[in-house]
């Protein structure tokens, strides 16, 4: 009997973060009994640690588990923005937590093990990786929305999007089903040789497209996501946001481009459907919306509506300009929901549109960060939105689906008017009753810094990061 | 292996299981009713695998259905977990009582 050849090497990056994760788990029950703060340094301290095996593993190749778990460039950039999201939502938690006295070693243990999820989403080479990876993400994602338990709307964030998270799950799982009925493999490899068009085929593609589009939250599977971001507390938010959702893309890009490749003209139909809906019901639906973390909400639909246009648009160019889209709205998306999370209300009131009126003169430097990172989802230069936009547009103009672009451009026009009106609250209307003043953390203002930073950065010298993303992509679509 | 009725019977089967899960879902109100029907639906899934896996003679499917039943087991303990923490907040429970957040 042989043994498969076992290579640590290629799931070095979510081993890192299981055995912090582990660690975390065992140190909750040393003492300090009463103070927590140093499990959250523990897990940042892993978080880096498996972004710089990230960097150091970087440019190779491995596969292990026979073809289970591939390591490739393509994997390497995802891992690097799921570390900074899971690294982001670390630094935001510490002290939101204390600060309602939910600090523990199960919260940040939780986190690790969703990213661990997330990490293998991206580099599964198998679709029983897919499903298990994305099961270990969403359980521990559920558990985390509810875990404020004393408050009804956490429970019930958790309720919606388990129930609804469990029964796309169920979709996804016979989609694999058929596929593997159709193809007698669930090796992403070898259902690409099979190149079976059959009419199993068909409708597997069809659900496995249902479960990531609920993943996603792709319009019409989007229904889950407005209440799960409010009643989640906000880091949480910030991870199911940015970690989860790079995470379904990753896996949904891999799965799409490269083993269901001899069906790609049935699905970019499909995706062309969903990104426009996408983009549409998102961007015109959060102008309604008086809840700030609603907003977002819906304007992280309206962001995946956008991605799905570089889907659609295929080839490297598309398919690149998705994952660098993924890099800016991370840091976007993390870095808004960060500036919420520091002037939420410890009773989770103080994110409604009229509590941010006048907020530019009690809090002038957040106020002036969260417009930057509205500026950056509007998509105005010089931030890394803008240059993410442009080469959506850019590659679905290139491939010839100009109306899409029209609609993207359209949106971003609509969305504009939601975005810019939160700035004019916070900049030129009257503060209405008193709040104390407080001042950010600094754990939590070193999230916001790198967040910014990074769409500065990734804004003004966009190129290198662009060649990282489309040389990522390259060897999937060979 | 001898199959002793066709492949296409445990396929039908499963699909019409599925049709009863997303069915429940979609009807039920209560959430320990849907996610029984979700599991249903997993159920059919997992017939599926197993069909079609002694269907090619190879053991990808069958391997898959026992990761999806220690992964359905997960899922009932966090499922259960959460169900039991909303019902101290609020003892009589149906989905539709879950309407503190709407659009």
């Amino acid at each position: 009997m042989d043994f498969p050849a076992v290579s640590l090497r290629a799931i070095l990056p979510a081993i890192v973060i299981l055995t912090t994760a582990a660690l975390v788990l065992l140190l909750d029950l040393l003492p300090p009994r009463e103070r927590k703060g140093h499990l959250a340094v523990v897990s940042l301290a892993g978080v880096v640690a498996a972004l710089l095996a990230t960097t150091w593993l970087w440019g190779g190749e491995s596969r292990a588990f026979r073809g289970m778990v591939v390591l490739d460039g393509y994997a390497l950039f995802l891992d690097l923005v799921i570390c900074y999201a899971a690294g982001l939502v670390v630094l935001l938690s510490m002290d939101y937590l204390r600060e309602r006295g939910l600090e523990s070693g199960e919260y940040y243990a939780l986190v690790l093990l969703a990213t661990v999820g997330m990490m293998l989403m991206a580099s599964a080479g198998d679709l029983i990786v897919v499903f298990l990876s994305l099961e270990l993400m969403s359980l521990s994602l559920y558990v985390l929305a509810g875990y404020f338990r004393a408050r009804l709307a956490s429970g019930e964030a958790a309720m919606k999007y388990f129930l609804l998270g469990a029964f796309a799950t169920s979709f996804f799982l016979y989609g694999i089903a058929l596929v593997y009925g159709s193809t007698g493999t669930t090796n992403l490899d070898r259902i690409a040789a099979s190149a079976s068009r059959d009419s199993l085929m068909m409708v597997g593609v069809a659900l496995l497209l249902v479960g990531f589009g609920f993943k996603i939250s792709a319009v019409p599977f989007h229904m889950w996501a407005p209440d799960v971001y409010v009643g989640a507390p906000t880091s949480v938010t910030a991870l199911i946001a940015t970690g989860s959702k790079a995470a379904a893309f990753a896996a949904l890009i891999r799965v799409l481009v490269t083993s269901l490749r001899s069906t790609q003209p049935d699905w970019t139909v499909l995706l062309w459907g969903l990104a426009a809906a996408t983009m549409t019901v998102g961007n015109v639906v959060a102008i309604a919306q008086s809840n700030l973390k609603r907003m977002l909400a819906y304007s992280s639909v309206a962001h995946v509506g956008y991605m799905l246009i570089g889907l659609v648009a295929g080839g490297v160019f598309g398919t690149g300009a998705v994952l660098f889209y993924l890099l800016v709205y991370t840091f976007t998306t993390a870095g808004a929901f960060g500036v919420v999370l520091l002037l939420e209300h410890a009773g989770g009131e103080g994110v409604s549109l009229a509590d941010y009126a006048g907020r530019a003169r009690r809090h002038p430097i957040l106020a002036l960060v969260l417009s930057l990172f509205l500026l950056s989802l509007i998509g105005i230069p010089p931030f890394g939105g803008f240059v993410g936009k442009f080469y959506l547009f850019g590659a679905a103009v290139r491939s010839g689906y100009i109306g899409l672009a029209v609609i993207g451009a359209l949106n971003t026009a609509v969305a504009s008017y939601y975005y810019l009106r939160l700035i004019v609250y916070m900049y030129m209307r009257e503060p209405e009753g008193v709040e104390a003043v407080s001042t950010p953390s600094f754990a939590g203002g070193l999230a916001l810094a790198v967040a910014l930073v990074g769409i500065v950065v990734l804004g003004v010298v966009p190129t290198p990061f662009i060649d990282l993303a489309q040389a990522a992509v390259t060897p999937l679509l060979r | 292996m001898i199959l002793l009725v066709p492949g296409s019977y445990y396929t039908g089967l499963s699909a019409v299981l599925f049709a009863i899960g997303v069915t429940g879902v979609l009807v039920r109100r209560n959430p320990l009713v849907i996610f029984m029907s979700i599991e249903v639906m997993l159920n059919a899934a997992n017939l599926a695998l197993v069909a079609f896996g002694a269907q090619f003679r190879n053991a990808d499917g069958q391997v898959l259905v026992f990761f999806v039943m220690t992964v359905a087991a997960a899922e009932v303990a966090v499922g259960l977990a959460i169900i039991v923490a909303i019902f101290r907040l609020r003892p009589r429970l149906s989905v539709d009582d879950l309407s503190a957040m709407r659009w």
